[in-house]
């Protein structure tokens, strides 16, 4: 804090060259230090998906075939095929290898490998998860602002409850209504939305019609996610944006002539919506979490349902499989927001 | 009006805290009779835990089975003298919504119960302790935290079977993560307030600085916190019976909306059975979101005047 | 000053009254206060803290908060900045009129380059500039407060508090107004910088033949580097002079006591002069009757409770409020 006299102009070229290289460096450190604690999530989800499927059960085999198999005999082929018959380190060990090699066993169901059926399905979640992820920012980003800003009164009280009331739903409830309102048609409404699915029958891959198509289907899925969780987004805005408002920096704005929009939107608002980004990586798992029952909800052939679908069997490979990738996708989604908010708040890099 | 130990009264110690936590009661009292929609929570909340615990004198338990059912199947409100009709087996459905909320709310308690014992923990141990295993609880927390609640609960459920306590185990067992980050912010920034470091300089013991100092000024957040977390037990509740994970011998809300679905209520126009459960869980995770909202408002100073 | 009355003040509060709306009820923060500031001149504002001297400054940009009625004349350029439209009135702000604010860490933004908030009233302001001429203009401010000029790329955190208080001044000279308000510009710095950025001010208003307006609580800072000095009690102004007569021979008790309570650096007969003021500055809600500073005046006597005492010149350019002056 203290500024040795007269030793100002000569040294400080010198000083930002340094401040610019510490910067760098401190930015490498916080780089270093989130890809370290996502290297440790994923780790934790290996071993928690391990000791999930194979030592809570007590007999894997019997848990994981519960009902399937009639004799003794099948229940040993069972044991001896996913190698359950092996002591637990070295069971883990080949766990470890094949996951790495991207070997996430056989559904039990298909009959195909479980990686092959994940890819398939991702990109419909993918799709889903990040449109709606995507809407639900801005939209809640903005909804934020504006409750915010008008603190209190009727507009703030509006969004607030609103949007509360959105959050305390079900969001495969919602999708329900949603379903019978605009798809099923309800008395003098017309259906207009498909109930379900990704795409029409006859649609053709790869022409205009066909993206369309999707984008019809995506409607609804898509509005109830956003409509659930724009609460999250909204409030994680409006507190951020509320922690700004008092801040003196905003007074030497508007004594600069500013007008007051310019204050809220150069000043304010941009600074709130840096620590904005971490909090709202924080909710994307939930958004995946909704995602798995809207997609059952509107049969979109999904991760989601995948899941859902391998619960009636239980196929418990497939359920492992899309443990393993959610939340290997929420953790890497997380590391991302967090490295752009590091990029962003010159504050982070010192 | 508070008179000082030294007055002519001479009180005990014990006293003197009895007072002061009246006071303390009636200032947080006072605080949150000022938010209006919390005040709205709390009426709609007492209304279902009335209802809840009123449940065989509102309904006949006899009601819920299935081989008793005195309806038609599917009947729609009014007829047959059913206020909101009859499910597929022809029970009322006013009387599943009265005895589901015992189930709903129940899970939702019983659940943070569970959450917030493991949440406030781990939090207290990460946030007071030094050295390594802080380091390994905080990190423990922070991994759990990013990993999405449903696929996580699924595997858990199913692995585990289904039943009623099991789903609470599992709701129990994904939730503390949050509660446990927010408990050891509050502790870190407790610990180093003066009237601890006061105790620790004057030789308090670890044991008699977490229990006389750090607790008794967490706990308020706690609660706060837990008020919120019943909201998502809830929902997560409905989440996991719709996704048949739920204990089919129990009616909850939550089994109720599995079952509607399941008939297609709502393509079949059957409105009765999908929405009125619907509506209540929107209710009570709305009443208490609200409470606890304004509860953290009245225990957090910072986020006063919002 | 010198004679030259006839050039017109860049600023001018004429029977200045700011009240705040409290839910305990009005709260009179400035009271009936007229102060001038000419062109090329200094004028210092001292009191204690809650003695109005902020709420003031507030008022020169109408930047007070809408809790607070504003009464009286506050001329800055002859505009009366608390009638005149929004329009003009951001015209003014900043290009006529400037204000170093207290505390440069949390005035400045945080997560924005200085160069970027300095250059940002310029380019309101000023919008026919090139973006050239305007990176030009910013490089030279920060070489007038002493700072390189690469120092633009750098966030408020990487900076000394010296050099963040130097920011502002640069900031505040941006648009080259006529008029600069600089509220506690040192407090919170330590000796050697604080006596720095003084100079700074000083040798600035030198150059540019600005008015400034310097607040503080600490009478000695002002006495160095003022043309006049006012002192404020209570929302009131209680006594006004030039700067060394004020702070040499005060005739009020209250700048008595301040006057004694910072010891002038290596003046060795301050160390005995009577010490601080016992006490504190009264609730403005609450006032006491007659002379708001009797109870806690050593010369208090009866009287000094029955009315407010006017303010009296009692030497040429020399008014004070104390009916005890001029007594003995």
């Amino acid at each position: 804090m203290t500024e040795p006299a007269g030793s100002e102009p000569a040294p400080a070229a010198a000083a930002v060259r340094a401040a610019v290289t510490g910067r760098r460096r401190s930015y490498g450190r916080y780089v270093a230090g989130k890809v370290a604690g996502a290297a440790g999530s994923l780790a934790f989800v290996l071993v928690l998906g391990f000791f999930l499927f194979r030592v809570l059960p007590g007999d894997p085999a019997r848990t994981l075939g519960r009902g399937r198999f009639k004799t003794q005999d099948q229940l040993e082929e069972f044991r001896a095929q996913y190698g359950l018959d092996q002591p637990l380190p070295q069971q883990f060990l080949t766990y470890l290898k094949n996951t790495f090699s991207g070997d996430l066993g056989e559904s039990l169901r298909y009959r195909t490998p479980v990686s092959d059926l994940i890819l398939d399905r991702l990109w419909p979640t993918l799709l889903l998860v990040g449109t709606a992820t995507l809407l639900a920012t801005l939209i809640g980003v903005y909804l934020g602002v504006i409750s915010a800003w008008n603190r209190g009164k009727a507009t703030d009280k509006i969004t607030t409850g609103t949007t509360l009331t959105l959050y305390s739903m079900p969001e495969w409830w919602l999708g329900l209504l949603l379903i019978a309102a605009f798809a099923v048609g309800m008395g003098p409404l017309p259906g207009i939305f498909p109930t379900g699915g990704l795409h029409s029958v006859d649609a053709e891959p790869g022409t205009i019609g066909y993206v369309g198509d999707t984008a019809l289907h995506l409607v609804l899925p898509v509005l109830t996610l956003v409509l659930v969780y724009l609460a999250d987004f909204s409030l994680i805005m409006r507190s951020s944006l509320l922690d700004e408002i008092g801040e003196d920096y905003l007074v030497t704005a508007r004594a600069k002539g500013l007008r007051d929009v310019e204050v809220r939107r150069r000043h304010a608002t941009r600074n709130a919506l840096l620590p904005t980004t971490t909090l709202i990586a924080l909710s994307i798992g939930f958004v995946v979490s909704g995602a798995i029952t809207v997609e059952t909800v509107f049969s979109i052939p999904g991760l989601g349902l995948l899941a859902t679908e391998a619960l009636t069997i239980p196929d418990y490979w497939v359920l492992q499989g899309t443990f393993l990738v959610t939340s290997a996708g929420v953790i890497l989604a997380n590391l991302l927001a967090n490295l752009v908010y590091g990029l962003l708040d010159p504050r982070v890099r010192s | 009006m508070t008179t000082p130990a030294s007055g002519p009264v001479t009180l005990t110690p014990r006293q003197v805290t009895r007072r002061r936590r009246a006071l303390a009661a009636r200032r947080t009292w006072a605080s949150f009779r000022s938010h209006r929609s919390g005040l709205f929570g709390l009426a709609l909340l007492s209304f279902f835990i009335l209802v809840a615990l009123l449940a065989p004198v509102l309904a006949d338990g006899e009601g819920l089975e299935v081989t008793k059912a005195t309806g038609g199947v599917l009947e729609s409100p009014g007829s047959g003298g059913f206020l909101l009709g009859t499910d597929e087996n022809g029970r009322s459905i006013v009387t599943l919504l009265i005895w589901g909320s015992r189930i709903s709310l129940f899970v939702g308690l019983l659940a943070t119960l569970i959450a917030m014992v493991i949440g406030t923990l781990v939090g207290l141990a990460s946030g007071f302790f030094e050295g390594w295993p802080a380091r390994v609880l905080y990190r423990f927390t922070e991994w759990f935290l990013v990993i999405p609640f449903v696929p996580l609960a699924i595997v858990l459920a199913t692995v585990l079977g289904r039943s009623l306590l099991n789903i609470v185990i599992v709701i129990g067992i994904t939730g503390w993560a949050s509660t446990a980050m927010l408990i050891r912010s509050q502790t870190l920034s407790i610990r180093e307030r003066p009237f601890v470091e006061r105790a620790r300089v004057l030789g308090a013991g670890r044991w008699h600085q977490m229990s006389r100092h750090v607790l008794p000024n967490v706990m308020p957040m706690v609660f706060a916190n837990t008020t919120l977390t019943v909201a998502l037990a809830i929902l997560a509740e409905t989440t996991l019976s719709f996704l048949g994970l739920g204990d089919p011998t129990r009616v909850s809300w939550g089994t109720m909306l599995d079952d509607a679905f399941s008939v297609g209520a709502m393509t079949t126009g059957a409105w009765w059975y999908i929405i009125p459960p619907g509506v209540c869980v929107v209710l009570v995770v709305l009443a208490f979101t609200l409470v606890g909202q304004a509860l953290e408002e009245v225990f957090n100073p910072r986020l006063k005047g919002r | 000053m010198n004679g030259v009355d006839a050039v017109s003040a860049v600023l001018d509060l004429r029977d200045v009254t700011v009240t705040y709306r409290t839910a305990e009820g009005p709260l009179p923060a400035v009271r009936g206060v007229d102060l001038t500031v000419r062109p090329g001149e200094v004028v210092g504002l001292a009191g204690e803290s809650g003695c109005g001297k902020s709420t003031l400054v507030g008022t020169v940009l109408r930047l007070q908060p809408a809790s607070a009625t504003v009464e009286g004349e506050v001329l800055v350029l002859g505009q009366d900045v608390q009638s005149i439209s929004w329009g003009k009135l951001r015209a003014l702000r900043w290009a006529g009129a400037s204000i170093v604010f207290q505390g440069a860490l949390h005035s400045l933004n945080p997560v924005q380059r200085i160069g970027a908030q300095i250059a940002e009233p310029i380019r309101l302001h000023e919008p026919e500039l090139s973006r050239q001429a305007v990176d030009v203009r910013v490089e030279e401010l920060l070489e007038q407060v002493g700072l390189a000029a690469s120092r633009k790329r750098s966030y408020p955190h990487q900076l000394s508090g010296g050099q963040r208080q130097r920011v502002m001044i640069a900031m505040a000279l941006a648009c080259r107004p006529q008029l600069v308000v600089a509220d506690e510009p040192t407090t919170a710095l330590d000796v050697m910088v604080q006596a720095q950025i003084l100079d700074l001010l000083k040798d600035l208003v030198r150059d540019l033949g600005v008015g400034l307006l310097i607040i503080s609580h600490d009478l000695s800072v002002l006495a160095d580097i003022c043309d006049r000095v006012v002192v404020m009690y209570a929302g009131r102004i209680v006594e006004s002079g030039r700067a060394n007569e004020v702070f040499t021979d005060p005739l009020h008790p209250y700048t008595k006591a301040l006057s004694g309570a910072f010891p002038r650096i290596g003046d060795p007969a301050a160390r005995y002069a009577p010490a601080g003021l016992a006490g504190d500055p009264p609730d403005p809600r609450d006032l006491p009757p007659g002379c708001s500073f009797a109870p806690r005046c050593p010369l208090a006597v009866p009287e000094c409770t029955v009315a407010e005492p006017p303010l009296v010149e009692v030497g040429p350019g020399r008014p004070v409020a104390c009916i005890r002056v001029g007594e003995s």
